[in-house]
């Protein structure tokens, strides 16, 4: 009776610790759509990349300013319709829990999501129009995943273990650089699907 | 087993007083109706257990304005956390 009390006193502890301090309503949707996206996305960067070419192994790049306006194109509107989706599967998300979408959580998370993001965004535009294209894939990927990293102390667990993931595979695309197309494809698009159907399994109850 | 009765802590008896230190564990600071969202609780019901809990010293407030209305951002002091994870070692040891 007395032990009852105190387990479900236990229990509350933990979900109001929990509910405070994360944001939870991560959906794994989200995930699966965005990582479809940037599968789409990277074809069609691939599309442009490598026409010229016989071989299909080893790519050494070479890109017009014609070409680089196509790409930062396809890169802008894969960017923008990933965070659709994942904006519109997230309030959804947070809608059948009943919780606010815009609270103190949400500002917490993206606020620390965004510092590494955005350092590594300006990075990569900086190297991009001085033409160090291939750093571009490896370090999109490596300041993803700090960005992860840092916002994992703010939602579910899961994302750590992604951005670490995300990070290892960027410091391989570093050294395989001519790959760098390829591993960005496995970091935004597979990890992505692999974890957004595992935690979609996980959570949807 | 009177030992470990001895430890638990009449002040966070209550549910609502209970979620209130339990935010402010893993949260530096919480305002009212941060408070009040999250514990589903009505003004009159959190603002009385506040009071309770910074008259044992264990909550502590600062207030400020934010676009003119004021705010109150409530803290856990150290004294509360201490007797808080104490409260919760005597739970787990009476589960044991």
């Amino acid at each position: 009776m007395e032990k009852e009390k105190y387990l479900n006193d236990l229990r509350e502890i933990k979900d109001i610790m929990n509910r405070s301090s994360r944001f939870l309503s991560l959906s794994g949707l989200s995930g699966i759509s965005a990582g479809i996206l940037a599968l789409i996305g990277a074809f069609a960067a691939y599309q442009i990349v490598y026409t010229d070419q016989d071989y299909q192994s080893y790519g050494k790049v070479t890109i017009t300013p014609e070409s680089l306006t196509n790409l930062l194109i396809i890169a802008v509107v894969t960017l923008m319709l990933s965070v659709g989706t994942v904006i519109y599967f997230t309030t959804r998300e947070t809608r059948k829990r009943n919780q606010k979408i815009w609270d103190y959580q949400t500002r917490r998370l993206l606020i620390n999501l965004a510092i590494p993001l955005i350092t590594g965004g300006i990075l990569c535009l900086i190297l991009l129009f001085r033409g160090y294209i291939g750093l571009v894939a490896p370090l999109t990927l490596i300041f993803y995943g700090l960005a992860l990293v840092n916002a994992s102390k703010y939602t579910l667990d899961e994302i750590r273990s992604l951005g670490l993931a995300e990070i290892g595979l960027g410091l391989v695309a570093a050294h395989f650089i001519g790959f760098g197309l390829l591993f960005w494809s496995i970091g935004f698009g597979l990890l992505h699907i692999a974890y957004g159907i595992s935690m979609h399994l996980k959570y949807r109850s | 087993m009177k030992e470990i009765l001895k430890e638990l802590n009449k002040a966070f008896e209550n549910k609502v007083r209970l979620g209130i230190m339990s935010a402010l564990m893993v949260n530096d600071h919480l305002d009212f109706n941060s408070l009040k969202e999250l514990l589903d609780v009505t003004d009159g019901n959190l603002a009385s257990h506040l009071r309770s809990l910074e008259k044992s010293k264990y909550v502590t407030f600062k207030k400020e304005f934010l676009n003119r209305k004021p705010n109150t951002k409530y803290y856990a002091t150290t004294k509360g956390k201490e007797a808080f994870t104490r409260h919760i070692n005597a739970i787990e040891q009476l589960l044991k």
